[in-house]
């Protein structure tokens, strides 16, 4: 089968070819590879450990949700929008905390954008006519490996067609490998992007006597250099990762480097992104945005959806004891979370929605496997740039999608809620 | 079986104007009476109540990555509680609406119908997901071509065939409803900072001018015989001494016939209205643009009315939404796409105070008043030009040289001596503007079963508690305006949704699509999309929208 989509990070690449005899999958990275081989899985629905049928485990599930006063609804990044949606309306009819991975990752770029907006462009826009490319607190060649070969680096484009006609800038506070491949590395000190990043502002719009010597471990020759590429370009755009916002700064790093963006626009054109990291964490912000205003953090105690990330967040939530049940879905908290949120998490009964088993499994009371979207399921996910796709079914399972066991879940609560 | 009993019924389109009849509704459609048993009808009296068909909104936006990134960028418009959680979905929003809340407030008002007017081909699965998340209302996108490189490029080659072809599976493969131009060259020239001056300018680095691409479009659209016209965007949105460029792409129709529906559709007019040379002495061009509209057979406009409040800007026009947030210092989102197209959005409010804004909303009125109602539909360009909760409003403003005088004193006195508004005497009857918000929209775009109560139409109706013989639209225009805002019933494919101005039941309407790939060759045009897709991001096999995968698709087949 061609054109099979992988379901493993951001860059959702498009173009695999699966051997269905040897279930393997070609031209797909080492990561988006490993998605496709045979591992481990949930093998059947579990309550307390014990194997149980789909239709036991999901009464189960409604039941504790149903009895919960606010339970949090997390996870959701590596899963279909159809599920989401799903998702959604069930923390809406429950009346808890709906929230995503980009809680703990680029939420800080979502709050940049309600202070200053996002002046984007899709992959392909940045593929066709980006003669400079900036990747910013990112590492690609090992988060998103097909990354630069099919969008930024060595991309064959329309307009600028490959790898001598494009200048690749890494900022980093390490020679990662992505650094090793750019024209140009900036390696500044860990903390030091907001103060890098006014520094670049102050010299593009005519003010370079204010910069010291040195900024951040950058000797000012060198950003005065960065500078002139930036207004050399034709097209330019910024690529940032999670160096940019989960450093100090968080989002006033990325509202900054926006501002240098409307600035560049000025003179020239220029775009700036968030590498986004699972499949489909867009499209469990944008599903939401749609359904209930907001992209994450959002409680519905009330009975209408209200967005605070300080408080309604999976980790605030948790640290304040401020739910009495949770839903993880395609996610595993447990491993990523601080201590003191999973303290909580164990207190409480989890139900976990996975097609396999995780940190997350141990604790949960009511463990439902469910299918691969991408491989033994269809439905759509958007990709870092919000470029919606239509992700494969190619192998037949018995396991339920995400979708159906929610829906079911949706079923039984709103049987019980009345 | 519905039975509306003693209704007063307006209905342009079938030349009814204020008639006391009953309508009969089996199967979701308006039937004749012996089709159906009375005895076995549901019965509404509406006796003493106006009785129309239901809204037709043609160009609002209303789903897809630009109104989302509204969303995500401004949580301050998502703190208006509508509706909590309950028999319904808690809906929010104050001009940004969610998806229900889009759904269930064009409802309340007796709308039943809205177009998205601008769908990006490479993000419509997007459009589509969010249309189908909006509960109630029919709808449809119409996906846009005006800076597509392999548009520009069937025009320098001057092959038709290859245009048609492409315009032909690009509605398709987007599950589109027809074509839509945005400031065509404009957004090209803006992917290297720039924009296109005149209809004459060269798109840099392609030997097209936006007259050429207009011109073309017109005429692949005409020959594919598509129900909607080319829906245009014209260049210089929102610079002053802009009327003029407006008139010269409105004359382009000439030349070209359609006896069924115009073959130019020219959106949201007021924004392409200015006279003058900068903000400092800009005038309004509305008075020139009408005259030459009802001068020509062929062309309809859209008003594009700013309401007083908040909006947010979000067009596929990019380098205008720059000169915008540059002009008011306000956020920017911005979007560059491949299946060339870009997009941006920007916060606005309009104040009656600023004299800009002030003007802007007197030339859209003009529009609305001095063009002919056969020629004119009512819209806010939402959320571009406020929130289309506001079209009675409009309507109100319409019927009332009354209420006209009110507003005007409210405004900035800049607009007295900017346009004519204040000396304006014509006053829109009721039926007219029924007219402008139901049976003319659907006739624009195609939709022959909507917009009119006649035998077959679809039983999307709306009844007001107004009884349109005994009321004096220019005198009572706060009873208009009330009624308006507030539908006494609301029916969608014949089921009762609104009543008394509240939700009563949630339905999911269509959403209609037109497949005209047997008008066309598509195969000669294959070659050069497939050698287009090596250069954009998506696999050209996993490129588009499947029928199946939306909610309720309604196929329109071009034969």
């Amino acid at each position: 089968m061609e054109d099979v989509i992988c379901t493993f990070c951001g860059s959702v690449c498009d173009d695999g070819e699966f051997d269905t005899e040897k279930k393997k999958v070609k031209k797909f990275c080492r990561l988006g590879s490993s998605k496709f081989a045979e591992k481990q899985r949930i093998k059947a629905p579990m309550i307390d450990g014990k194997e149980v049928s789909y239709e036991t485990a999901i009464e189960k599930a409604a039941e504790i949700l149903a009895n919960a006063k606010k339970p949090l609804l997390y996870g959701w990044a590596s899963t279909a929008n159809e599920a989401i949606r799903v998702g959604v309306l069930l923390a809406e009819k429950l009346g808890g905390v709906y929230d995503q991975c980009a809680s703990v990752c680029h939420a800080p770029g979502t709050l940049a954008v309600i202070e200053e907006g996002l002046p984007g462009a899709t992959l392909g826009s940045i593929k066709n006519r980006a003669d400079v490319v900036i990747f910013w607190g990112a590492n690609p060649a090992e988060a998103h490996p097909r990354h630069g070969l099919r969008y930024s680096i060595s991309a064959k484009g329309l307009l600028v067609k490959d790898r001598k006609q494009r200048k690749v800038v890494v900022v980093d506070v390490r020679p990662t490998k992505t650094a090793k491949m750019a024209d140009m590395f900036v390696q500044i000190k860990p903390g030091y992007d907001y103060a890098i990043i006014s520094a670049l502002r102050a010299i593009i719009s005519g003010n370079a006597e204010v910069v010291p010597s040195e900024v951040g471990g950058v000797a000012k020759e060198k950003l005065i250099e960065l500078a002139e590429i930036m207004k050399k370009a034709k097209y330019g755009a910024i690529l940032y990762g999670l160096g940019v916002t989960q450093s100090r700064g968080r989002d006033r790093n990325v509202e900054n480097a926006i501002k240098l963006i409307q600035l560049l626009n000025r003179t020239t054109r220029w775009v700036i992104w968030p590498m986004r990291g699972h499949y489909n964490v867009v499209g469990a912000g944008e599903v939401p945005a749609w359904e209930v205003g907001y992209q994450y953090a959002i409680d519905f105690s009330r009975g209408y959806p209200r967005f605070s990330p300080a408080e309604f967040s999976a980790v605030e939530v948790l640290k304040r004891k401020d739910c009495d049940a949770a839903l993880i879905v395609a996610s595993d908290p447990v491993a990523h979370f601080p201590k003191i949120a999973v303290k909580h998490l164990k207190q409480i009964p989890v139900i976990q929605i996975d097609p396999y088993p995780n940190m997350t499994t141990l604790l949960a009371k009511v463990v439902i496997p469910s299918a691969v979207y991408g491989i033994e399921a269809e439905g759509t996910a958007y990709r870092m740039d919000c470029i919606p796709l239509r992700v494969k079914k190619i192998i037949e399972t018995s396991y339920w999608t995400d979708e159906k066991i929610l829906e079911e879940i949706l079923k039984r609560v709103e049987k019980l809620k009345g | 079986m519905l039975w509306i009993r003693n209704g007063i019924v307006v209905d342009p389109k079938n030349k009814i104007n204020a008639e006391k009849m009953d309508i009969f509704i089996k199967n979701g459609k308006i039937v004749e009476e012996n089709e159906v048993k009375k005895e076995e009808c549901k019965v509404i009296d509406a006796s003493g109540k106006l009785v129309v068909a239901g809204g037709v909104d043609m160009h609002a936006h209303i789903a897809g990555s630009k109104i989302n990134t509204g969303r995500t960028m401004r949580p301050e418009e998502m703190r208006v509680v509508r509706n909590i959680a309950g028999k319904f979905r808690a809906t929010v929003g104050r001009v940004l609406l969610t998806a229900p809340a889009i759904g269930y407030e064009y409802a309340k008002m007796g709308y039943t119908t809205s177009f998205e007017a601008a769908q990006p081909p490479i993000g419509a699965l997007h459009t589509h997901e969010e249309l189908d998340a909006i509960p109630m209302i029919d709808k449809a996108a119409l996906p846009v071509f005006g800076n597509w490189h392999l548009v520009f490029k069937c025009i320098e080659e001057k092959n038709m065939e290859k245009l048609k072809a492409l315009v032909a599976w690009a509605i398709e493969r987007s599950k589109g409803f027809g074509v839509k131009v945005v400031n065509p060259g404009g957004v090209e020239a803006w992917m290297y900072g720039g924009n296109v001056k005149s209809l004459d300018d060269q798109v840099p680095g392609f030997n097209v001018t936006p007259r050429e691409i207009i011109t073309w479009l017109i005429k692949a659209n005409e020959e594919l015989g598509l129900p909607h016209s080319v829906h245009l965007h014209c260049n210089n949105l929102g610079v002053p001494g802009n009327y003029q460029t407006t008139i010269e792409s409105i004359k382009l129709a000439k030349g070209f016939s359609n006896a069924k529906r115009q073959v130019l559709h020219v959106t949201h007019v007021q924004f392409n209205a200015y006279a003058g040379s900068s903000w400092r002495d800009a005038g309004s061009g509305a008075a020139e643009i009408a005259k030459v509209v009802n001068s020509m057979d062929n062309v309809t406009i859209d008003m594009g009315q700013p309401i007083f409040g908040h909006a947010t800007a979000m067009t596929g026009d990019a380098p205008f939404q720059f000169s915008l947030h540059k002009l008011i210092g306000a956020r920017w989102s911005n979007k560059d796409t491949e299946v060339e197209t870009g997009a941006g959005i920007v916060p606005i409010g309009y104040l009656p105070n600023n004299p800009v804004h002030a003007l802007q909303w007197a030339i859209g009125l003009e529009l609305g008043l001095l063009v002919d109602s056969n020629k004119v539909a009512l819209t806010t360009d939402y959320p571009n030009g406020g929130p289309f909760t506001e079209y009675p409003y409009v309507m109100a403003m319409l019927m009332s040289k009354k209420m006209r005088e009110g507003e005007l004193s409210k405004v900035n006195a800049y607009v007295q001596k900017a346009t004519g508004l204040a000396s304006i005497d014509v006053e829109k009857t009721l039926y007219e503007v029924i007219h402008m918000t139901r049976s003319l929209p659907a006739k624009i775009l195609g939709l022959e079963n909507k917009g009119h109560l006649g035998i077959g139409a679809d039983a999307d109706i709306a009844i007001y508690n107004l009884n349109p013989l005994e009321t004096d639209t220019s005198k009572e225009f706060e009873k208009v305006y009330k009624m308006f805002k507030s539908a006494e019933y609301t029916i969608k494919g014949g089921e009762i949704i609104v009543k008394g101005g509240e939700l009563v039941k949630e339905v999911y309407g269509r959403t209609f699509w037109v497949d005209a790939t047997k008008k066309a060759d598509i195969q000669a045009v294959m070659p050069d999309i497939r050698e287009y897709f090596n250069y954009y991001s998506v696999q050209l096999g996993n490129y588009g929208v499947e029928e199946r995968w939306i909610k309720k698709p309604a196929r329109i087949e071009v034969v």
